[in-house]
């Protein structure tokens, strides 16, 4: 072996270069590498000549000057003093806030209609067909600027609620809902509201951790023990008890006709319901299709066989359905939240203020950095989306049928 | 004591009783698929509800609609307080919405013409039962769709497709012996028809001319199918590139691919968008000057085919290994392997998600409105709603664009589905 190894090595000529199958593969990379070199050099070239006959350069310095630009729905403090910086984060924040919303919302859309077109019952199934074919062959585009318009036009504005006898009155004299956004009471912390939080977040701790102990039961030693009631009591007890022990220490701010617009409270801004709602509709027809794909995966005899063992049927559900379909739902699921996110850089067709908004509308324009502020954006999507992706790699792998 | 007892015999069979008016026809289907249980009864009364309403708010609005006015305050006029819909935007608009504002309206014949040859130039493509003399429409096409559209003498796609031509008769000659040989030779023949053929177009620029359209005068409905169409067809080949690219043993080109493919399905289509709209230039060598649509349909293109390149790869980790096996144990090399066994397989495994991908990419084409570029979304968000005579008309435009593009990607879903049920050769 090694005698005939060194004779092809002594007899090595150039040709072998295209012609031996050893050598090849590192003649076709080569050549890969190389053409690559080449296109960046040219590239590069092509943007340093551009660069230097413009007159510019590449540099971030822009960040740090002051935006001069109002953004109306902000999550955090921010005027037009502020840096483009800032104004940068508060476009990240509000990608992130109506990503979120959306995922939140199309899951819940998804999944009624995913299991209501499996319905027996006939119409109800029709309306969720009908739902889902509408959804997934029109543009979101344009679903956001129907239903835009839809919020202007059916939402009475603030002005209707004015006078004695108002043609629009507040839902339970808390929630107001205009054609400008939707008017909502504020929690206001005083003095130990963080411990009413506190106890409030420990308690659904404690159900996790009970809900796992109640399973681990069950798996082991066959006892089924209650999960509803006690896990509603150590959500509710808890927090209430704190609540009322310290004195109502977290109030709430109604909001309140003033002149012609509502004050106090939390307005959430109509765009951004517009599009929250725009986006979660649609991608909630996507997800529907993975929810029923998941269930129709589990075969028939999988309960049928639960059953047969003398399961009820919410326990074939959870224990046996659920998981299985689970398996087939969450990766395309994943992938549609992603989608969502990728889509809410449509905001700027309402005039929601994203980070395509503000970095990559009004910064770029104003201060004329094409390339530094949609490199920075580009970086700021794939962050998202490799961080997603990384986070879902893991949990197929944990979940991933194990072969014995 | 014997009695004689006559047995009673029936000689004819009773006839058959109907069956319960409960099990029978209309009452059972209510009750099985309407009725079945409180529940059931309850939703269906809400679904009843709810298609009421919408049908009494839909229906007036269609039967008064106003088709014949030329203004928003003469549909008003019409109108006359009744709701309905001002549907004249549409037909007033027509042309603008179908083929932008700036083409020349005495050339829509152009544009119209090259819709209906395309359709007859993919029915091939589509269905297989068609005669196969019919690809060569569809080998000529594009460049009849690019003479008709955008004009000019007809040299230039005459000499674009004499290259190709070129090109291909070449590779038939020279692929005997090798494929890279082939392949190498027919790219420089290509090129070389090209470059001799730029010297006859500039003195021939009158020969069979049509009157020449510039791109930023493209706009509508029409933009959307050009952009759909072109950046379609030739993300199909980039992608199956890229999918055997991030198949390969080759380290170096699978992290090429891999990088590539991954950075396109991280971003938004939108910033790159946005990359072709501003950042683009900056990276062509000076003094070149590249119009808009071409730069979007580079940037779609690549977006395309990133996507194309992962549900290829699908239909690849789908066939056994055996098939590449089988290819090796017949002494078939890479390209023959992959020409003759693997792609042929692995392609008709991922049609039905590359339809998908079509569908999507169609109905994102409607992002370049964003960019400022007129297409059908774009129309009706910028010259039509902003004319004095249409200002406030959205129900109307945003329902017409809602249609047309129901039409296609439903029409293009169900032929996938259909299509899905024709390959279907394992017998369950």
């Amino acid at each position: 072996m090694s005698l005939s190894a060194q004779a092809d090595m002594s007899e090595f000529r150039l040709s072998m270069l295209i012609n031996d199958k050893r050598y090849r593969s590192y003649t076709f990379q080569f050549l890969a590498l190389m053409v690559l070199i080449c296109l960046m050099a040219f590239l590069g070239w092509n943007l340093m000549q551009n660069l230097a006959a413009a007159g510019l350069n590449i540099s971030y310095s822009f960040l740090g000057e002051p935006a001069g630009y109002d953004i109306n729905q902000r999550l955090i403090e921010y005027n037009s003093q502020s840096t483009h910086w800032r104004a940068s984060v508060v476009g990240v924040l509000n990608t992130l806030l109506v990503a979120v919303l959306g995922c939140l919302m199309a899951t819940l859309f998804g999944v009624i209609a995913g299991v209501l077109r499996l319905s027996n019952n006939w119409i109800v199934a029709k309306i969720m067909a009908v739902y889902v074919e509408i959804f997934r062959n029109i543009p979101v585009l344009i679903w956001i600027l129907i239903i835009n318009a839809l919020f202007l036009a059916a939402l009475p504005q603030p002005r209707a609620f004015r006078g004695d006898n108002p043609e629009a009155t507040m839902l339970f004299d808390a929630f107001a809902f205009t054609g400008r956004g939707i008017y909502m009471p504020k929690p206001v912390m005083y003095e130990g509201g963080w411990i009413v939080v506190a106890a409030f977040i420990l308690s659904l701790i404690a159900i996790f951790v009970y809900r796992r102990y109640a399973r681990k039961t069950l798996f082991d030693h066959g006892v089924v023990l209650p999960v509803l009631w006690p896990s509603l009591a150590i959500l509710f007890v808890p927090t209430l008890a704190m609540f009322f022990l310290l004195g109502s220490p977290i109030g709430l701010e109604y909001p309140a006709l003033k002149g012609f617009n509502f004050k106090g409270g939390i307005w959430a801004r109509g765009s951004l319901l517009s599009l929250w709602f725009a986006l979660s509709i649609y991608t909630g027809a996507f997800i529907a299709e993975n929810v029923r794909a998941g269930i129709q995966a589990v075969s028939k005899g999988q309960s049928e066989a639960a059953a047969s063992l003398g399961l009820r049927p919410g326990r074939i559900m959870n224990l046996v359905i659920l998981p299985q379909a689970l398996r087939v739902i969450i990766p395309p699921l994943i992938s549609n939240y992603l989608n969502l996110t990728k889509n809410s850089s449509l905001a700027i067709a309402v005039g929601y203020m994203d980070i395509t908004g503000t970095l990559g509308g009004i910064t770029l324009n104003q201060t004329g950095r094409a390339i530094e502020t949609i490199l920075l954006l580009m970086a700021f999507y794939l962050t998202i989306s490799l961080g997603i992706s990384a986070i879902m790699n893991v949990y197929n792998n944990s979940i991933k049928l194990k072969g014995r | 004591m014997t009695e004689q007892v006559t047995a009673f015999v029936r000689h004819t069979p009773l006839p058959p009783s109907p069956p319960p008016a409960s099990q029978t026809g209309m009452v059972k289907w209510l009750r099985e698929n309407l009725f079945s249980s409180v529940f059931n009864a309850i939703l269906t009364v809400l679904a009843l509800y709810f298609i009421y309403k919408i049908l009494a708010g839909f229906i007036p609005w269609m039967m008064n609609g106003v088709w014949n006015t030329s203004s928003i305050a003469e549909c008003y006029a019409v109108l006359n307080g009744k709701r309905g819909g001002c549907f004249s935007v549409l037909t007033e608009r027509w042309h603008q919405l179908i083929f932008g504002f700036k083409y020349p309206s005495d050339q829509y014949w152009r544009p119209s013409l090259s819709f209906i040859l395309l359709l007859i130039s993919v029915a091939p493509v589509l269905f297989s039962k068609l005669p196969r003399k019919m690809l060569l429409i569809t080998a000529i096409y594009p460049f009849l769709a690019y003479w008709l559209i955008w004009g000019g003498t007809v040299i230039v796609p005459l000499i674009g497709l004499l290259g190709f031509v070129g090109g291909f008769k070449v590779f038939q000659a020279m692929a005997q012996q090798k494929f890279a040989v082939g392949f190498f030779a027919a790219t420089f023949a290509a090129l070389l028809i090209w470059y001799l053929g730029s010297y006859l177009s500039a003195p021939l620029s009158n020969f069979i001319a049509l009157e020449a359209v510039p791109s930023r005068d493209m706009g509508g409905f029409m933009l959307n199918i050009i952009l759909g169409t072109v950046c379609v067809s030739l993300s199909v080949p980039l992608g199956i590139l890229l999918a055997l690219g991030r198949q390969s043993d080759l380290p170096v080109i699978r992290v090429i691919c891999v990088v590539f493919i991954e950075f396109i399905r991280g971003v938004p289509l939108i910033t790159l968008l946005f990359v072709a709209n501003v950042v683009l230039a900056y990276f062509l060598p000076p003094g070149t000057n590249f119009d808009l649509i071409l730069r979007v349909i580079i940037m779609i293109t690549l977006f395309s085919a990133a996507y194309i390149a992962e549900v290829i790869r699908g239909g690849l980790a789908a066939l056994p290994t055996g098939q590449y096996e089988a290819a090796g144990s017949l002494g078939l090399d890479y390209a023959q392997s992959m020409r003759l066994i693997i792609l042929p397989q692995a392609l008709k495994i991922s049609i039905p998600g590359i339809v998908n991908v079509a569908v999507g990419l169609f109905k994102d084409t409607t992002l370049v409105s964003i960019i400022s570029m007129f297409d059908l979304v774009g129309m009706i968000r910028g010259p039509i709603l902003a004319s004095t005579e249409w200002n406030g008309i959205y129900w109307e435009l945003l329902g017409f664009a809602a249609v047309l593009f129901f039409i296609v990607c439903y029409g293009i879903s169900q032929y996938s589905q259909w299509l899905e049920r024709q390959l279907a050769t394992d017998h369950r």
